[in-house]
């Protein structure tokens, strides 16, 4: 058995069309991703708006890493590992809070700046002469590799050398743009507590699941099927106008042809999104006032441009998704091979209408709850490929509709909106950032 | 008119979830006012149903969506079925206006859901509003609080 220590082994889990089903199931390979795949890329950590003052800051994790997210005193936000150099206690243990001018370790008072600069050790003489500022752990609370602030988006790579930001990213921060751009003063808040959603399958699953348009209209046919049926028996055509709720959940029973032609693009190092042409976002009402908002702040011809954008779901690699139509981010956060916390953020647009938030929360508890009858129709399926894939029968899993011989994934390309294409440039990057810090000398370890 | 005593209230209650435990809901949807609401929401002493995510906050096309599913040939989360059951402290009436016909209650209660080998225990408040339509007790509102609503969970599939 492999255990996915080199190169060559970890290369061997993917072909240009199927993935080894121990990408899914095997602990060693999720303990490789943690190593090098999260540490390599591009994490998303937050937004800046959960840190609005000095001092403000925000626990979450990167990988299986935990950092701090904090806004330091010269405004910008800084990401520390959330670990006490001395005795490794987890130096903030609530979601979020104000620490003031400096963190302080509730186990001895080693007590640090906001950018993790060590302050104070109390009965500091017991350290005179031991040598424990030539230490790594005297200096302080230790940061990650690198953060970017893009439109208050935070994004965090924890090895101090790699890509950067704007080669990681590239063009597919145009769907940011768009998500950005919706609200009149160009600025987002999130709105509240995240759902939180455990599902007991591997997180690439739930990432491959964003752009996989052959599910809707069968996984999601006993709710989104069930919701037009009842509405045709309450007497309602297709045409009536919808109650907000219908107009969310009637699109996931669009027939295999809107979803043909909605698109799919990608980009290089694994983004891409659904919804090039049009969406199930495409039809929602119009929200009174907001087009003016939108004209005041931007001239007729943006406006009306930013809102003819109606991505469908935009995969940033390797683990969130946004929704820009309806400012909604989701983060799968891998903690075991089959083990993922699903957390599910809603955005406010700033100085638009507060309808459009009514919006973005009722689809957010529709479709991304626990207690959502369309998020039981997608876990069943994911926990029920967990359990599928340790047959012994075939071992691996097929990633093939439209794939074409000599696909070049490192190229943007819009194609058909039923390609699996973002799947496969998925586990391109996967392959690329998995082995980025391996090197050949591993192999013969 | 009828006026309803406490312990009407008190049966209506446990009638309720007895109806919810035998999966009789059919029958639960004719105990809700035409625009009463479900809410469950998702932080503790959450104010605002609408404006922030709530876990749950379903109008009659909603919960009638809802059970309608869990009956439904290819709802393959409910293959095999789950089942609930609730265990219901003494109920309190916090309000009983017979005149206007209308009444308050708040019912701490343990909640359990099962499905293949997996069973949730939740601790739950559910705040009913009732009113009295055509001389019976209706539902005008239920506000379903879990004690952890802040946790990660996995699929809740009944109606705590």
């Amino acid at each position: 058995m492999p255990n996915y220590q080199t190169r060559a082994e970890v290369e061997a889990l993917v072909t240009p069309f199927q993935v080894h089903r121990d990408i899914y199931t095997n602990q060693d390979v999720y303990r490789q991703e943690m190593k090098h795949l999260f540490a390599n890329t591009w994490v998303y950590v937050g937004h800046d708006s959960q840190t609005p003052k000095k001092g403000d800051y925000y626990t979450t994790q990167i990988g299986d890493q935990p950092v701090i997210m904090v806004r330091h005193s010269d405004n910008e936000i800084k990401v520390l590992y959330n670990r006490c150099p001395h005795k490794g206690t987890k130096i903030a243990i609530d979601k979020t809070g104000n620490t003031g001018k400096f963190f302080r370790c509730p186990y001895h008072a080693w007590s640090f700046k906001t950018d993790g600069c060590l302050l104070a050790i109390p009965l500091k003489k017991g350290y005179e002469g031991t040598g424990l500022s030539e230490t790594e752990n005297g200096k302080g609370m230790k940061s990650v590799g690198a953060v970017h602030n893009y439109r208050g988006f935070i994004f965090a790579r924890l090895a101090a050398e790699g890509i950067g930001f704007d080669d990681f990213f590239g063009g597919s921060l145009s769907s940011l743009d768009n998500m950005v751009d919706r609200s009149p003063a160009g600025r987002l808040e999130v709105v509240g507590a995240p759902l939180r959603y455990m599902h007991q399958c591997n997180w690439k699953m739930l990432v491959e699941n964003q752009t996989d348009t052959c599910h809707p209209m069968v996984a999601h046919e006993s709710s989104a099927g069930t919701a037009v049926q009842i509405w045709k028996d309450m007497g309602f055509t297709e045409d009536d106008p919808k109650p907000p709720a219908m107009e969310i959940i009637a699109p996931f029973m669009s027939a295999y042809e809107f979803f043909e032609e909605m698109g799919i693009r990608t980009w290089p190092n694994g983004h891409g999104h659904t919804g090039v042409h049009h969406s199930i976002h495409s039809k929602y009402s119009e929200i009174p006032g907001y087009m003016d908002a939108l004209i005041e702040s931007y001239g007729k011809e943006k406006a009306e441009a930013i809102l003819a954008e109606n991505r469908h779901n935009t995969v940033y690699f390797p683990n969130i998704m946004i929704k820009g139509p309806i400012q909604q981010l989701r983060n799968f956060i891998p903690l075991a091979a089959d083990r993922t916390l699903v957390e599910s953020w809603i955005f406010r647009l700033v100085d638009a209408p507060e309808e459009l938030t009514r919006r973005t929360a009722l689809y957010n508890r529709m479709i991304n709850a626990p207690t959502s009858i369309v998020g039981h129709d997608d876990l069943e399926m994911y926990e029920r490929a967990q359990e599928g894939l340790h047959a012994d029968g075939l071992e691996w899993v097929n990633i093939q509709r439209l794939y074409q011989e000599g696909e070049d994934l490192d190229a943007e390309a819009v194609e058909n909106g039923t390609t699996e294409r973002q799947m496969r440039n998925q586990f391109h990057a996967w392959v690329k950032f998995m082995t980025a810090s391996m090197s050949e000398a591993e192999a013969a370890e | 008119m009828t006026d309803f005593s406490k312990d009407d209230l008190i049966d209506f209650l446990y009638d309720e979830v007895r109806m919810l435990d035998d999966g009789r809901f059919d029958e639960w949807m004719e105990l809700w006012t035409e625009d009463g609401h479900y809410w469950m929401p998702l932080n503790y002493n959450q104010q605002d149903p609408l404006n922030e995510t709530s876990l749950l906050y379903e109008d009659q096309f909603m919960l009638r969506l809802r059970i309608q599913r869990l009956i439904g040939a290819r709802t393959f989360s409910q293959k095999p079925k789950s089942r609930c059951h609730h265990v219901i402290q003494r109920p309190h009436v916090d309000e009983i206006d017979n005149d206007a016909g209308r009444y308050k209650t708040v019912t701490r209660m343990h909640y359990i859901e099962t499905r293949l080998d997996d069973q949730l225990l939740l601790a739950l408040t559910a705040t009913h509003d009732l009113v009295r339509r055509d001389d019976r007790l209706m539902i005008a509102g239920k506000k379903v609080e879990i004690l952890n609503c802040d946790a990660a969970f996995g699929n809740i599939q009944l109606l705590p």
